[in-house]
């Protein structure tokens, strides 16, 4: 067999617009390219000299699949340039929120995006005909999230609730309790759904010596707050992540590439980086049914990542639960601040790993420099480093069915193509 | 007759407007039984080419290869609909239309050569006709269900032009602006999200683009009185439909006022 070439034009069922090619001597790899080209937007162009409160409606906009995790990022960045410290009801309404996109966001890529990659179907739409109360039971769970979302933020797609210091009105108390039931029924909804997909028939491969990087918090399941932890075991202070990790652009994308520096290696985030690193601090039902399907204590097959999302539904809907029915809602919706010239960084936890933000602010409150470092770019250079291992695994003759199952690949962590530039559809060449 | 073909087409955005019809969570199956979704990367690996009856496209247009890739679209669509404010009037990424675009890719990239970009953002139907508008950052599901439901029973879709003022009043909110002394652009903001913003106590920020025949000079002067300076009036209006003509216009004249004042 002579040198050839594998190309997916249009990687589907992801976030965003990209292709993979991938070239081939024979059966040795000589190339795998992610192609991001969904054009460039410029975000922290476009935020120098705004007022800072633009900002998390502006950087919502990065995304409409995780906007609440620009929202979180970017405020809680900014609060740290201006000083201001929130209160617990605030920091817990928080938490509420960001269990809503994770439940949306997660039931999405699970139900619509991922399950029809092991069941052999093209869409979740098809796969609805054979498999109907799987999906109506994953959209419902996907309702769920956007219900919460909608309620706290004011919108499930870019929230309006959302600003530095807090949100702009705290719910009332009936708005808050009217969740309750359906969410009682989600928690063992999404505990099905999570015994449903961890009874796949999943691909024996494992990614080569991947560090898993997530937050890390002593009290909590990773979500606004914490150190960075890494499977290597290295703790990492977020206030140093600039010094630890490096973007790197390379031609074939318009996303920047991330390494640590330490290793001049790729790593990965997201949810099975949270459950491995993070798997003791899991509400007791996601932790109980971890153990059941007898999940490894470090998963290194990324085609799990689709167990790890609902062991984080979960999660969310067990933590939603507990404040849905404590909130007891005092206090004031925001806390206040004045103006000053400073600079603040944050970390969070969005449904497809650590997003960070970075400001300088001016005495006057306008932004002066902006930085974002999504997920998606971030994983980039570890899925394209898996690929290379796992074309040996799948290539054949059949070129589609080589490109199908590398795009399985591909789509199992999720990427979130319109987040990461600031991608997909598969090339294979065989020269 | 077999079903309407649809094709779902994407250009720069964040993908929230598409994410709509996904959202639509109790009438998606029944949309899927109702056409035939023959184009829909972000939800479908099924990818055939036209000719599509209906298609709909979100985003703007920013690259040169994007330019032609909606010609194609035109070409292979009966029915073409914007589903979007960066697909009606640009986007949040029209913001660099009136800057310098090479600076703005240097401050971001450090290789700015890699990647083509074109100095404006622009919406569809300055490419392609465009059949139908559906305005809002982003859009709202109900009315893109409705859109999509007249278009099948052959009627002309019901979605108001009017301003969020009178929704404002439908709710029972009481008026910030008024009340509050909260600036707002409720009065010249198009209908569609049913008034969200002040029902959370925060100025409406335009998210749909300019109502029909909004007095924009009337609520700027409005809005200068409260006590907002014409530099952050002229902000307020320069997000998400930064391009619309009208917020365009007025955005311009404050700014001018704002530099006459240093």
């Amino acid at each position: 067999m002579g040198n050839r070439t594998i190309k997916v034009e249009t990687l589907t069922r992801v976030e965003g617009e990209g292709g993979l090619y991938i070239r081939l001597n024979g059966e040795a790899v000589d190339e795998v390219r992610l192609e991001i080209y969904e054009p460039p937007r410029l975000f922290e162009a476009l935020l120098r000299g705004r007022p800072l409160e633009d900002v998390p409606d502006i950087t919502a906009r990065i995304c409409g699949i995780c906007p609440v995790a620009y929202q979180m990022s970017s405020v809680h960045a900014l609060e740290a340039a201006l000083e201001v410290t929130v209160s617990p009801e605030i920091r817990r309404l928080r938490r509420l929120l960001y269990c809503g996109e994770w439940i949306e966001s997660h039931g999405l890529h699970m139900h619509l995006l991922h399950a029809p990659d092991f069941l052999g179907f093209d869409s979740g739409l098809e796969m609805a005909k054979q498999f109907p109360d799987e999906v109506n039971r994953g959209l419902r769970l996907k309702k769920h999230g956007n219900q919460l979302v909608d309620m706290l933020g004011g919108r499930a797609i870019h929230p309006i609730n959302v600003c530095v210091g807090g949100f702009y009105r705290l719910p009332t108390r009936k708005e808050v309790h009217k969740l309750i039931p359906d969410f009682e029924w989600g928690l063992n909804a999404a505990i099905e759904t999570t015994r449903w997909v961890a009874g796949f028939d999943f691909p024996d491969f494992e990614s080569p010596d991947c560090e898993y990087i997530s937050l890390s918090h002593p009290d909590e399941y990773p979500m606004n707050a914490g150190v960075m932890k890494t499977s290597r075991g290295d703790t990492i202070d977020v206030a140093n992540y600039e010094a630890e990790f490096e973007e790197q652009q390379v031609p074939h994308s318009t996303a920047l590439h991330a390494i640590r520096k330490s290793t001049g290696r790729p790593y990965l985030l997201g949810p099975l980086a949270r459950i491995n690193l993070n798997r003791d601090k899991l509400s007791p039902s996601a932790q109980k049914l971890a153990d059941e399907i007898k999940l490894e204590p470090l998963c290194c097959n990324p085609h799990k990542g689709i167990i790890a999302r609902g062991l984080e539904i979960i999660h969310a809907y067990e933590e939603a639960l507990m404040i849905l029915r404590d909130q007891t809602l005092k206090g004031k919706s925001r806390a206040s601040y004045e103006y000053q010239a400073g600079e603040g960084l944050s970390a969070t936890e969005a449904p497809r790993g650590t997003l960070f933000h970075r400001y300088i602010v001016d005495k006057d409150g306008k932004i002066v420099e902006a930085s974002i470092v999504p997920p998606t770019s971030q994983n980039q250079a570890q899925i394209e480093t898996d690929l290379k291992q796992w074309i040996s695994h799948v290539i054949s003759n059949d070129e589609r069915e080589t490109a199908r199952k590398c795009e399985n690949l591909v789509r199992a962590y999720d990427p979130c193509i319109s987040c990461s530039t600031h991608f997909l559809n598969v090339k294979i060449e065989r020269t | 007759m077999g079903k309407p073909k649809l094709g779902v087409f994407k250009f720069a955005s964040c993908d929230g407007c598409q994410l709509s019809l996904l959202d639509a969570e109790d009438q998606l199956l029944a949309v899927a039984e109702a056409v035939d979704i023959v184009h829909f990367p972000e939800a479908s690996s099924r990818l055939e080419s036209g000719p599509y009856d209906i298609a709909l496209i979100e985003g703007s247009i920013t690259t040169p290869h994007d330019v032609e890739r909606i010609q194609q679209i035109r070409g292979d669509s009966k029915f073409l609909m914007t589903i979007g404010a960066c697909a009606t009037a640009g986007g949040i990424q029209a913001l660099r239309n009136g800057a310098d675009t090479s600076e703005f890719m240097q401050a971001v990239y450090a290789t700015p050569e890699y990647i083509q970009v074109l100095d404006q953002s622009t919406p569809i139907a300055e490419h392609v006709k465009v059949d139908f508008e559906l305005r809002g950052c982003p859009i709202n599901q109900y009315q893109l269900i409705e859109v999509i439901q007249s278009l099948l029973a052959g009627r002309t879709p019901r979605t108001p032009k009017h301003s969020v003022c009178l929704d404002c009043k439908r709710r029972g909110t009481v008026c910030v602006t008024v009340a509050q002394g909260i600036a707002c652009l409720g009065p010249v903001t198009q209908s569609g999200c049913d008034a969200i913003c002040p029902s959370y106590h925060r100025g409406c920020y335009g998210c749909y683009g300019p109502a029909a025949q909004p007095n924009l000079v009337s609520l700027s002067t409005q809005t200068l009185k409260t006590g907002v300076s014409p530099a952050e009036a002229a902000h307020r209006l320069q997000n998400f439909n930064v391009s619309a003509p009208a917020f365009h216009k007025e955005s311009q004249r404050l700014t001018d006022q704002a530099r006459e004042q240093n």
